[in-house]
């Protein structure tokens, strides 16, 4: 008798348990009321480590001076894929920091609202920023810091900046002669290709990746890849790899980029203002430029990145988070503080006079991206990336650029449908 | 086990125990204390299960509802009636059998006949709202006000108004569902903001926020279209482009009079051109994802290529790791060798290194120009760039990552085996090979062959081992989705999250499809493991 008890006991425990799991996972798929905590006027913002960190300062006063409670929480990890699939559940935040290409695919799954901002506001941000939230005619987030890719040069090898991609293989081959270096140019390829490390001489070469419509937004039907322009690109492309000057390897890869070049194995890195800290450790002279295009082709043209704050459309407090993102994060203290916490051009203006004085790279990397187009942020550019990359990883390693680019480009708008 | 498990109740017991000739107020007092816990857990339970209703009824979710119910009142019969001794003890491990177990592999399942996915998450009403939403516009020309929120009576609960301040003029109207109409005596500050109107009490940020829905789905009509809030201090004029008409079930642009109607079929609502709305809803497409699998060409095509790559990369893993594994345990198991533990903790060392990190640098050391391997040994192997270089490449990170797992689990094997049948061989005059084969080897199969089958069923699926180290290359230059590494895994992953975002539905059908192969495979090994046990024994 006494064991049996005591194995109902036990059992009971463990059923308890079976019970409270059964209750709370159908709970969280299914509950949608108010939490208590919403009801003192709560602001839930989601942010990357480094920029929850900077946040949290200042979203602790917007909470003072408005009377509310702020929680700022640090998503290290997959910070879109969480955010969908939390706001899908209903636990996602109000509020929301990423990068501006993402909104096709958070708009498509309703995760995101749309912003009002005056006029005096967006004018006082970087117009190309603001091109890069709008999509299908509506802002969709507050940009406040951009980002491109530009020549960054160890002056002590490389004084001049150069103006084409020949004059710039010359340079190295020069230097790679005198035994000063031993790669040309540590432009990251890897083993699969990087889109949009390559897009800058893609460009230059005359290829494209979405045409665009009358109201000047990308058009998915007008897919660049595959047509004649990309093949003439990508044959430009192969002539600069490894069967031909050995500018471009795919040995070359994002890990190892920026070290060959600090350690001075390359006068050349084409990389983006988060290289910048690095360089600056190895104690290089180094100066920074516009990616140059090819001779007689058009302007390089790096993408344009752009950190953006959005209103969550699942957030259970919509109208305290518009107020956040669009009359708190377009004053200059918040972009500062952001720009302290990792060093990328604010795109408010004010904000990047307020700290250009201190940090002369700061007007540069902007006038490298003073062409840069903002990334395509409609959904279909996911299906770019990979086929893109491996193609130009292909022909960097000597395949047929014709056959390369047209196979990609079918793959490519297979996925798009 | 039991003592254990019958700790509480044995605590409440009286410390001295009665002598073992008075088994009655023992049984008594372990009765009384048992009932008490009894009824304080089933209470429990039951609570819990009431708190777990409220969200059900509330959201109607009366199918939960009813599971919920009658899984309580199974429970509470089970327990209560002094019969049914059997389901008392197995009730508990069902329930989690089918949370933890069913309920997973029905959910995939389930999921693999939607087109569940980025685009097609939510339900219907949820798209409707949120190309709504996404499609007000600021009517241009329109100015932009000044905005304070106010209540003609409590804060919390009192109906809302909008105090709009026109920037120029500094005038202050109210507005509220019949429009806007000029306010009395008021108080404004240079920002426009109100901070005080007559009849009215003006919100703090707390106050309103905790208002927030309210506030947002609150709209002012006026001519042009209605003064919505853009937070709590600004509001505008805005005008919606795109608005749901139920009766025809579909949505029409307001200005240029597109229509696009409802497709119960692909979720989404398509105009007559073709033309579909980004945001979509999950919907039932049948077999749609089966059909695709085995009808694509691109997944058909090279689908027996990626499956014989496959088998060969799981059997060469394991078959070499246990090669090696084994080889270095029996080295290692004679005496003769001196400093065995040393050697041993050596060896075991790969095994102790997280594999994630592991993996990334055996990629970095495979190199071309920067590699390890290349510049020590002086070669100029492309080895990610060839399909030969590759494939043994990553055969060789997995027998660096794997040999370890192996010695340790054929050492234990081996000093398993009594040295009384090795004398024995050796009394019957067989050699060192003789023996191990007809002797060491047969025995060491036993416990070791399922593991081998478990270790091949893992790295049939081993995802790390090729996405972290040549993420499938090489690729042939004509076609970009499947490499020459590419394990069923890795390339179903590129498939189903690779090409336009994540397609649940997709990967669902590809996870089945990948768990009947490896279904097949364990089953037809067990089989063959239980004929060489009975073998053996």
């Amino acid at each position: 008798m006494r064991i049996r008890t005591a194995g109902v006991i036990a059992i009971c425990a463990v059923a308890l348990v079976g019970t409270a799991a059964c209750g709370s996972s159908k709970d969280e798929t299914t509950s949608d009321a108010p939490s208590a905590a919403a009801a003192t006027g709560e602001l839930v913002i989601w942010a990357d480590d480094k920029r929850s960190a900077a946040l949290k300062p200042f979203a602790e006063k917007f909470g003072t001076e408005n009377g509310v409670t702020v929680k700022v929480q640090a998503i290290s990890k997959d910070q879109q894929t969480t955010f969908l699939t939390a706001s899908q559940q209903g636990s996602g935040p109000d509020v929301v920091v990423g990068a501006h290409d993402w909104i096709g695919n958070l708009v498509q799954n309703g995760a995101i609202d749309p912003v009002q901002l005056s006029d005096e506001q967006k004018s006082g941000i970087a117009a190309n920023a603001i091109k890069a939230v709008t999509f299908n005619g509506q802002t969709y987030g507050v940009p406040y810091a951009t980002e491109n890719l530009g020549l960054i040069r160890n002056t002590e090898l490389a004084p001049e900046a150069p103006a084409t991609v020949e004059a710039l293989v010359a340079s190295a081959k020069k230097l790679k002669a005198d035994k000063k270096v031993s790669e040309l140019l540590c432009l990251q390829v890897g083993q699969n290709g990087d889109a949009y490390h390559a897009y800058p001489f893609y460009s230059s070469a005359g290829g494209y990746l979405f045409g665009t419509n009358a109201a000047g937004d990308y058009d998915a039907k007008d897919l660049g890849v595959g047509k004649p322009e990309s093949v003439e690109a990508f044959k430009k492309l192969s002539a600069l790899g490894e069967k031909g000057d050995g500018a471009l390897k795919r040995s070359i890869t994002p890990e190892n980029s920026i070290a060959t070049f600090t350690s001075k194995k390359c006068a050349y890195l084409v990389s983006g203002p988060w290289a910048v800290t690095d360089v600056k450790k190895a104690n290089l002279k180094y100066d920074i430029s516009a990616v140059p295009g090819f001779e007689g082709g058009k302007e390089a043209t790096p993408f344009l990145g752009v950190q953006t704050f959005y209103v969550a459309a699942k957030g259970k407090n919509k109208a305290l988070a518009q107020e956040f993102v669009t009359n708190y994060v377009t004053t200059p203290e918040l972009a500062v503080a952001l720009y302290n916490a990792e060093p990328r051009p604010p795109a408010l203006t004010a904000a990047l006079d307020q700290v250009k004085g201190a940090d002369a790279d700061l007007q540069k990397w902007v006038d490298a991206g003073k062409n840069a187009v903002p990334l395509p942020a409609i959904p279909e550019m996911a299906a770019i990336w990979d086929p893109f990359g491996k193609a130009e990883a292909a022909v960097i390693g000597g395949a047929d650029a014709e056959k390369t680019v047209t196979a990609a480009g079918t793959t490519i708008s297979g996925s798009i449908k | 086990m039991t003592t254990k498990l019958g700790g509480p109740a044995r605590r409440a017991l009286p410390v001295t125990e009665p002598a073992p000739s008075e088994p009655r107020p023992q049984q008594k007092n372990t009765g009384l204390a048992g009932q008490f816990a009894k009824v304080l857990l089933l209470g429990l339970s039951v609570a819990i299960a009431i708190w777990a209703a409220f969200p059900l009824i509330a959201e109607e979710h009366w199918i939960g509802l009813a599971v919920l119910v009658a899984a309580t009142a199974a429970l509470l019969y089970i327990y209560l009636s002094p019969r049914h001794i059997p389901a008392k003890y197995l009730f508990p491990g069902t329930l989690f059998l089918v949370i933890f177990q069913l309920f997973p592999v029905l959910y995939t399942a389930s999921t693999a006949f939607t087109n569940f996915g980025d685009g097609h998450r939510g339900s219907k009403e949820d798209a409707i709202v949120a190309i709504q939403t996404s499609s007000v516009t600021r009517v241009p020309g329109s100015t932009e006000y000044a905005l304070s929120i106010a209540t003609e009576g409590d804060p919390a609960t009192g109906p809302i108004v909008f105090l709009i301040t026109d920037p120029a003029t500094k005038a202050v109207s109210i507005g509220d569902a019949g429009g806007l109409t000029p306010a009395g005596a008021v108080t404004v500050t240079s920002s426009g903001k109100v901070t005080a109107a007559e009849g009215y009490t003006v919100l703090n940020a707390g106050q309103a926020s905790v208002r927030s829905q309210e506030i947002t789905d609150f709209t002012v009509p006026t001519a042009g279209g209605a003064i919505r809030s853009a937070g709590l201090s600004r509001a505008y004029e805005g005008k919606a482009g795109r608005a749901y008409d139920a009766a025809t079930d579909s949505i029409t642009d307001t200005t240029s009079g597109k229509t696009w109607k409802a497709d119960e079929s692909l979720g989404s609502f398509v105009a007559a051109d073709g033309e579909r709305l980004v945001q979509g809803w999950k919907v039932g497409v049948g077999l749609d994802n089966f059909t695709r699998v085995l009808t694509n060409d691109s997944i058909s095509g090279p689908f027996l290529k990626t499956l014989i790559w496959n088998f060969a990369f799981a059997i060469g893993s394991t078959g070499f790791t246990f090669i090696l594994g084994l080889f270095i345990a029996l080295a290692l198991h004679s005496a003769k060798v001196r400093g065995r533990n040393f050697y041993r903790i050596l060896l075991v060392l790969p095994y102790a290194m997280p594999a994630f990190a592991m993996l990334l640098v055996w990629r970095d050391m495979f190199n071309t120009d920067f590699g390890l391997i290349n510049n020590l040994f002086g070669t100029d192997v492309d080895w990610f760039g060839g399909t030969a270089s590759a494939r043994i490449a990553v055969i060789l990170v997995q027998l660096w990552l794997g040999y370890p797992y192996m010695f340790l689990v054929s050492t234990g094997a081996l000093q398993a085996i009594p040295g009384e049948l090795l004398d024995a061989t050796k009394v019957d005059g067989a050699g060192v090979w003789q023996s191990f084969k007809s002797v060491t080897l047969p025995l060491l199969m036993i416990p070791l062959t399922p593991l081998l089958i478990s270790s091949f069923a893992f790295n049939f699926n081993n995802f790390n081992a090729i996405w972290l180290t040549t993420e499938g290359a090489p690729f042939p230059a004509d076609n970009t989705t499947n490499g020459a590494t590419d394990l069923l895994i890795t390339y179903t992953y590129r498939l189903a999250f690779g090409g336009s975002g994540a397609q649940y539905g997709f990967a669902a059908a590809i996870s089945i499809f990948i768990f009947l192969i490896v279904a097949v495979v364990s089953t037809i090994s067990f089989r063959r493991t239980r004929q060489l046990e009975e073998v053996y024994s």
